[in-house]
């Protein structure tokens, strides 16, 4: 081995090490540039304070919810609290049957009340439509002009029922900035003033609607699939078929014979009264608003128009979602108060620091100047941590937790482990009589395995936790499997090319008392004989005796002449001296 | 000292200092048996652990910032609301309180948030409060047992194919066992709340003591691997000698594993008394301990134990005695290797 080679190589590696926390830095540092990204990491609602709420789905008539209904409840929950206006809301769900939102700041009364409620679907006629946008203060309708009913309406599609008010507060609606928060469920025999939110494909649309004249529990199932022409031959379009159930099928057709009218009346295919539209509403928002192009006798509709397989799919989803209305079990409100949580955070770091003072202080105790390059690693693998979790969170929304940060300050303890294995195999070799440079060679060598195989043990439990486990545990799984592989990352890229390089000046390489690696006090040289040194406890019956009669320096010092060729060679007449059989192979 | 830490190595290393933990195993398994059985008669005769909130269900209030933490005000706010209720009134933090009482109803729980909030002094937004049921608990918990199981059977392959014996993963699993009885013994001991995070840390700790255990066991595997061409040692020796030269190992491991987590548990629980941090620390600092020993006195005995009656190793056993034998009627002392 070329005495360049290592050396080089080491080199070569911690350049890289090198090139890997600059990436890191620079990526964070763009991030935090454009303004998506910070320099802290995102912190969990444990440590920011607000409130997180668990709640188990319940369908009516008790059956268990499934994966499906899961996700659609999510994204039911999603859009009321979106609706509701709390900015930063997480929603989740949990081990297959829970949804947590965490939420910063309290909820009021209206939004804990909303969040619970069932989804609430159903039918409304349109009576007007318009673009999303509020009409500017300038080109209000003014007082005298607002529609005023003449008579009580007399069906869903009646435009008598249209207050000066309800007109006045269609015209104010903004869509694209739901301030307003989300009061009480409307009135199902009242009209509804509300928004078709903006989609891919169509900017938001508001609608002044008639009284519900369907419901969603009507509906007994939906499907969504490819339409059919004339001729029966498949298109490439999408539709979403609705079925009603008996009660349903009576009041959709007596409903689409009205509108049918107003579509023939407008100009059937061409024409744009929107009173020809059927809105269905789900937790009062628009999702979609047919117009309706036939009588539909069978209670089978079907909605087609500009659907991709996506929205299809979402729409007929939410139709069935629809016709089973989930409501929500508030299983445990936890209200954080950001103070608490600052203060559990600062004291866990200052813990967490002076614990990691005390493990600088036994390192360099035990291991000299080895010491400070395991100070150096765990700053190094601090770092990596500390940059990995922080563009986490800016790309996959991680955020660290209490029990995450405890996961942190556990893994210092692991973390070290990993060079105290390496410096103390190092050490072996040393004592085996080699020389520094190839002590750590080789050293390094059988380390490596050990390493790699217990931090695959740590690994698998991080693993395992994570996918497993609820709640904060998987925050806890998550830092404990980053700070692992942190680990890993320092221990080949940092630690062992660090002490390559060390092994060849010559503080370490000669064996400097200070350096941790003094050949001399680790018995390749003659042992230290003083004060300091260690009564040896009785030994073992059967050799007890033996040795006793020996000088135990003696002893010492035969063992320290033998070469490891001579030892070998010992072995072996020895072996030779006994049974001759030999079998390298470890039996089972 | 540290010089004569590295001598302490050195002896280890070489044999010539030796601690006996193979041989006399009997005595280890027996402490351990009596601390397990101990640790179960435990909680049985106290009526079971102290759960926390999370595992009762409840609420739970907490104020900040108070002026006093003069735990009667809390009671008292309570009981104005509730008649009746016992609330636990803990000072958790310097000038933190926090109440917890049964199930309340949601005016019942403003109510009280009013009363604590006139009662300590502070300000509306110092008091929170949190509603918790029963089932938050039992499903972590659930989840929690579930994981261990995935894990412990997923490690216990891993050990088995790495290792290349069934052996070592049973006598490294046996160690963890006894770990996990022992910590949760001694939580049932120290009367602190077990929650959520109380069985994470408790989670933390079996997978540390597997960690553990394999990098001794590597020293092991290490030792033994050559054993059929050697007649220097048997199988339990070189087993005891290489728990005896990872000692250093396994020492500066706990203690630099412990440190941290201690601080936690000393300066973290003074300053802030109970709370995530506090939990998870205790069941860590006890189980690293715990879980160190475990290894040593039990995890490798036992796997000493187990393999020294398989016919290779007899045989071979046999003939380290011969060779002893030998050299013994030999009275060149000095040819004799250093015995372990």
């Amino acid at each position: 081995m070329a005495r360049t080679g290592p050396k080089n190589s080491a080199l070569r590696v911690l350049v890289w090490l090198g090139v890997i926390l600059a990436v890191l830095t620079a990526v964070l540092a763009g991030g935090t540039m454009a303004g998506q990204a910070s320099w802290a990491p995102k912190l969990a609602l444990d440590l920011e304070g607000g409130t997180q709420m668990i709640l188990a789905p319940k369908v009516e008539g008790g059956s268990e919810i499934n994966e499906d209904q899961l996700n659609q409840a999510v994204a039911i929950i999603r859009q009321r609290v979106d609706g509701s206006g709390v900015a930063e809301a997480e929603i989740s769900t949990q081990s297959g049957r829970n949804v947590v939102v965490s939420l910063p700041g309290t909820p009021s009364r209206e939004t804990r009340a909303l969040i619970q409620a069932s989804a609430d679907m159903n039918f409304r006629p349109v009576l007007q439509a318009g673009p999303g946008a509020a009409v500017p203060a300038e080109s209000l309708t003014p007082v005298e002009q607002l529609p005023t009913p003449t008579a009580e309406p007399t069906n869903g599609s009646d435009v008598n029922w249209v207050t000066p008010e309800l007109y006045q507060k269609f015209e104010t609606l903004d869509c694209d900035n739901p301030s307003q928060d989300k009061q009480e469920r409307s009135d199902p025999t009242k009209p509804l003033v509300t928004c078709e939110p903006a989609s891919a494909n169509s900017p938001a649309i508001k609608y002044i609607l008639g009284p519900v004249e369907v419901k969603g529990s009507n509906i007994s199932g939906s499907s969504f699939q490819l339409q059919r022409g004339a001729q029966g031959a498949v298109t490439n379009e999408w539709a979403v078929n609705i079925q009603f159930d008996e009660e349903g099928t009576a009041k959709f057709k007596e409903v689409t014979e009205r509108l049918y009218q107003f579509y023939i009346a407008g100009g059937g295919q061409s024409g744009s009264d929107p009173k020809a539209q059927f809105a269905i509403v789900l937790d009062d928002q628009v999702i979609s608003a047919p117009r309706s192009l036939a009588v539909i006798t069978d209670g089978r509709p079907q909605i087609t128009g500009g659907f991709t397989e996506e929205s299809a799919k979402a729409l007929s989803d939410q139709l069935r979602f629809g016709a089973l209305p989930i409501s929500f079990e508030i299983q445990s409100e936890q209200q954080i108060s950001a103070t608490l949580g600052g203060e559990q955070l600062r004291m866990g770091m200052l813990a967490g620091l002076v614990g990691l003072l005390l493990v600088v202080v036994y390192s360099l105790f035990q291991y000299r100047a080895l010491g400070l390059v395991t100070v150096a690693s765990l700053v190094v693998a601090g770092a990596l941590t500390y940059l990995a979790i922080a563009i986490l969170g800016w790309t996959e929304n991680y955020r660290l937790s209490l029990a995450g940060v405890a996961g942190i300050i556990v893994a210092i303890g692991q973390t070290a482990d990993s060079f105290i294995v390496y410096f103390e195999r190092i050490r072996d070799e040393l004592r085996e009589g080699r020389g520094l440079v190839s002590a750590v060679e080789n050293g390094w060598k059988r380390a490596k395995r050990t390493v790699l195989a217990s931090k695959a043990v740590n690994l698998l439990a991080a693993l395992v936790l994570y996918f497993v486990a609820v709640g904060n545990v998987r925050g806890f799984a998550f830092t404990l499997g980053l700070t692992a592989i942190a680990d890993l990352i320092v221990v080949f890229m940092f630690t062992h090319p660090t002490l390559q390089l060390l092994a060849r000046t010559k503080f370490f390489g000669e064996g400097h008392p200070l350096s941790g690696l003094d050949p001399k006090s680790l018995g390749a040289g003659p042992l230290y004989r003083g004060a300091g040194r260690f009564r040896t406890p009785a030994e073992k019956p059967a050799a007890a005796a033996a040795l006793r009669a020996k000088n135990t320096g003696a002893t010492a010092e035969a063992e320290r002449r033998m070469t490891i060729a001579e030892r070998r060679l010992a072995e072996r007449q020895e072996q030779l001296a006994g049974s001759s059989k030999s079998t390298s192979k470890e039996g089972k | 000292m540290a010089t004569s830490f590295a001598k302490f190595g050195n002896e280890l290393y070489t044999g010539k200092r030796s601690y006996d933990f193979v041989d006399s195993k009997k005595i280890w398994f027996l402490i351990a048996a009596v601390l397990v059985a101990l640790s179960i008669l435990l909680p049985v005769v106290k009526g079971g652990f102290n759960l926390g909130i999370e595992f009762r269900g409840g609420s739970e209030f907490t104020v900040s910032n108070v002026k006093t933490t003069d735990a009667a005000i809390g009671e008292k706010a309570v009981e104005d609301v509730v008649s009746g209720s016992v609330p636990r009134v803990a000072n958790v933090a310097g000038n933190t309180m926090r109440i917890q009482t049964d199930k309340l109803t949601e005016d019942e729980t403003l109510q009280i948030k009013a009363g604590l909030t006139e009662a300590y002094g502070v300000t509306d937004n110092e008091v929170t409060s949190t509603f918790i049921g029963p089932t938050w608990g039992a499903d972590v918990t659930k989840q929690a047992l579930l994981g261990l199981l995935i894990f412990v059977a997923l490690a216990a392959v891993l050990m088995a194919l790495y290792f290349r014996t069934w052996k070592m993963s049973l006598s490294a699993i046996a160690g963890m066992l006894v770990t996990m009885f022992i910590t949760a013994g001694v939580y049932a001991l120290s009367d602190f709340e077990v929650t959520p995070s109380a069985v994470i840390g408790f989670l933390t700790v079996l997978s540390y003591s597997l960690y553990d255990t394999v990098v001794v066991f590597d020293k092991i595997r290490e030792n033994t691997s050559n054993l059929q061409a050697s007649t220097r040692r048997t199988f339990g020796e070189e087993v005891n000698l290489a728990v005896n030269q990872t000692l250093v190992r396994s020492i500066n491991t706990m203690m630099v594993a412990i440190l941290p987590v201690g601080a936690i548990l000393f300066i973290g629980a003074g300053l802030l008394g109970a709370g995530t941090l506090r939990d998870l620390s205790l069941a860590l600092f006890v189980g690293i301990f715990i879980g160190t020993a475990a290894t040593i006195f039990i995890a490798a005995p036992l796997y000493a134990w187990l393999r020294q009656g398989e016919p290779e190793l007899v045989k071979q056993a046999e003939r380290v005695h011969q060779r002893r034998a030998q050299s013994a009627a030999k009275t060149d002392a000095a040819a004799s290797p250093a015995t372990a």
